[in-house]
């Protein structure tokens, strides 16, 4: 076990060596100059831009680049090349942001999916399981963006709520009811929407899972012994259904800072997603690197969680 | 000397000869879902192809890009107001189909052009995936065992490229790159290659002890011709399915990406960018919105259904579970 974990963290730490230099020679190999973005601002006379380039190490070889950016991003030094504010603490801003989003959104999905997936296995190839299945087809295909319209064009005109932004604009002395209503009409549009890819996924995982344990022998045993249909299901099937999902709790750790581009950019939603696309177009690096990486972690972190939990739900891989 | 007659059955202990493919068919067509996945497929081929006739050229018999400012947002099935265009203005139809935009671009052929885009994405995206992920997966996999080390670098090398959130990776790479339509198909082939070398590697681990590898390699042919002659052909069921689905994300994600305005650059239409140019008008001009918007759900649906259908159809396990 021990060795195990000492194991998988090694082997983590190289991956993530290499993603580092990986997302480096990516951004820096590309064409264009983040110096080159606004070369019609009439303050960008050469000199600036030869004082930016120093200011930002960008004279320097790539190595000595690599060197100096990471060895502040670990000192937590880095600024935005924007604003010269701290990368670390605008993150952090944004991912207090995001993670209602996350939460609300990963609530909703795991609520969700396991009553349908169920309900789909026990009853398999009646209406409901083929009209569930079509359904996860079609929210798994319906691009994010033009859903995200019809469902704002569905709240808006018949509760007449709006749901763009943090909150209304202006709702400043309103009673604290209707602030929270506020908020959690806000709320629920662009969870609903981050929630739909994982429902339509997880719903079918957990049939076939459950489609699985059902056809074991020692369901049939229970069956033959006259266990009641509710507990053939609910105690002996479900709770081996289960193993494979303890391990997907690691799985959504990624989704913590992935927040969608595009749905926080319909919504205005000041999250992760909107800073890093922010940072894209104005090829603010420090940003654009430092998302990367923490991005890196997380999924290295959850699949060696995943790995752990794994390690001490199933025994028979314990060796 | 009796023996048992001709016609008897005992004298036939084979079950009735299908090849594969009249097996592969009957078998589609008790799959409803993905028998109406193909023909939407079919269907959309045919469109793709037909407005890429329609729409290129020097005197296309649609023009994507004409514009007839005094006919901008006019709803689909309106009538042209002849009496304000010129002769070549009219839309071939004499009528829009799908209704103008906020220039008085004729929607339609602007949707036909689309298509193409769209298709070409799916196709050559996944065409470098797949071919990617057979030949990183196929080295992995057969010469893992004799070279370990080239099996664990291209391992690691998935592993590393896994550690990138997908969708962040292209936007960053097509907004650093220039515009262009083959900037964006091959950056979604590139970073998409990692689910099939996985695929390809597992098959190779297991179909490298069997016999007919073993048998090809005592006669002496030679390590590609193995790979690719026999081992291959017997590893393409997972690929075909995932390389399916594949289409459909990359069709969604070129769709993403056109939407943000990191697409194929103006003035080029894609469905994405229709979707995008017509969002400011979602009251005033709903198809503007709805019409992309459902073209390409229901293509993006028909792969997935066709995929979904093909992973049934090549794997007997599934099948008898229902």
């Amino acid at each position: 076990m021990l060795s195990f974990i000492g194991r998988s963290i090694i082997q983590k730490t190289i991956t993530l060596f290499f993603v580092s230099i990986v997302s480096f020679l990516i951004i820096h190999l590309a064409p264009g100059k983040p110096s080159q973005v606004d070369p019609l601002n009439p303050k960008f006379t050469p000199e600036i831009v030869e004082r930016f380039r120093k200011e930002f190490h960008l004279d320097k070889p790539i190595y000595v680049q690599y060197v100096y950016f990471y060895r502040d991003l670990f000192t937590g030094k880095t600024v935005s090349w924007k604003d010269n504010q701290s990368v670390l603490g605008k993150i952090w801003e944004r991912f207090l942001n995001s993670l209602p989003l996350f939460i609300v959104g990963t609530i909703i999905t795991w609520t969700l999916s396991f009553p349908i997936g169920i309900r789909s296995a026990i009853f398999r190839g009646g209406l409901y399981d083929r009209s569930a299945t079509f359904f996860s087809y079609l929210l798994i295909s319906v691009p994010g963006f033009f859903f995200a319209y019809v469902l704002i064009i569905f709240v808006v005109t018949h509760f007449h709520v709006p749901v763009i932004g943090l909150k209304t604009f202006g709702i400043g002395d309103a009673s604290w009811l209707r602030m929270i209503m506020d908020r959690v009409w806000h709320l629920l549009l662009p969870s609903v929407l981050g929630a739909t890819g994982g429902i339509a996924i997880l719903s079918r995982y957990v049939r076939s899972q459950m489609l699985e344990v059902e056809g074991q022998d020692y369901v049939r045993t229970a069956r033959a012994k006259g266990v009641p249909e509710e507990q053939v299901h609910y105690k002996h099937a479900l709770r081996n259904a289960l193993l494979p999902f303890v391990t997907m709790f690691g799985l959504i750790l990624p989704g913590l800072i992935g927040g969608s581009v595009i749905i926080e950019s319909i919504f205005s939603w000041p999250g992760m997603g909107r800073m890093a696309y922010e940072a894209i177009l104005a090829r603010d690096y420090p940003i654009i690197l430092t998302v990367n990486f923490v991005s890196a972690v997380l999924v290295l972190a959850g699949t060696f969680v995943s790995d752990l939990l794994y390690l001490v739900v199933d025994p028979r891989i314990r060796l | 000397m009796k023996t048992i007659g001709k016609d008897s059955r005992v004298d036939d202990p084979m079950a009735d000869r299908r090849s594969g493919i009249e097996e592969f068919w009957r078998l589609l067509k008790q799959n409803r879902l993905a028998m109406i996945g193909l023909t939407i497929f079919g269907l959309f081929f045919c469109i793709a192809l037909l407005g890429l006739v329609l729409t290129t050229g020097r005197n296309p018999a649609f023009d994507p890009a004409m514009v007839r400012l005094q006919e901008k947002l006019r709803p689909p099935l309106s009538r042209p107001n002849l009496e304000t265009l010129r002769p070549e203005e009219v839309p071939r139809l004499g009528v829009y189909l799908f209704g103008t935009d906020d220039l008085g671009r004729d929607v339609f052929a602007r949707m036909l052009q689309g298509a193409w885009v769209s298709l070409t994405v799916g196709f050559v995206a996944v065409g470098i995936s797949v071919i990617i992920g057979i030949f990183m997966g196929g080295i992995s996999g057969y010469f893992g065992q004799n070279h370990p080390s080239m099996d664990t670098l291209i391992m690691r090398f998935v592993d590393i490229m896994l550690c990138f959130p997908s969708f962040f990776l292209i936007l960053t790479v097509v907004a650093l790159l220039p515009a262009s339509m083959y900037n964006i198909m091959i950056v979604i082939g590139l970073t998409s290659w990692m689910g099939t070398t996985r695929f390809v590697r597992a098959e190779f681990l297991s179909l490298r002890e069997q016999d007919f590898v073993t048998a090809a390699r005592a006669l002496g042919v030679n390590h590609w011709r193995i790979i690719f002659r026999h081992m291959i052909p017997n590893a393409m069921a997972p690929v075909l399915v995932s390389a399916t689905i594949g289409i459909a994300t990359a069709i969604l994600t070129e769709a993403g990406l056109s939407f943000l305005g990191f697409g194929v650059p103006p003035p080029h239409a894609t469905w994405g960018s229709i979707l995008s140019d017509g969002k400011r008008f979602i009251f005033d001009a709903p198809w503007l919105t709805f019409l992309p918007g459902f073209a390409i759900l229901i293509v993006v649906l028909s792969f997935n259904l066709f995929g979904e259908g093909l992973r049934d159809i090549l794997n007997p396990k599934l099948r008898e579970r229902y």
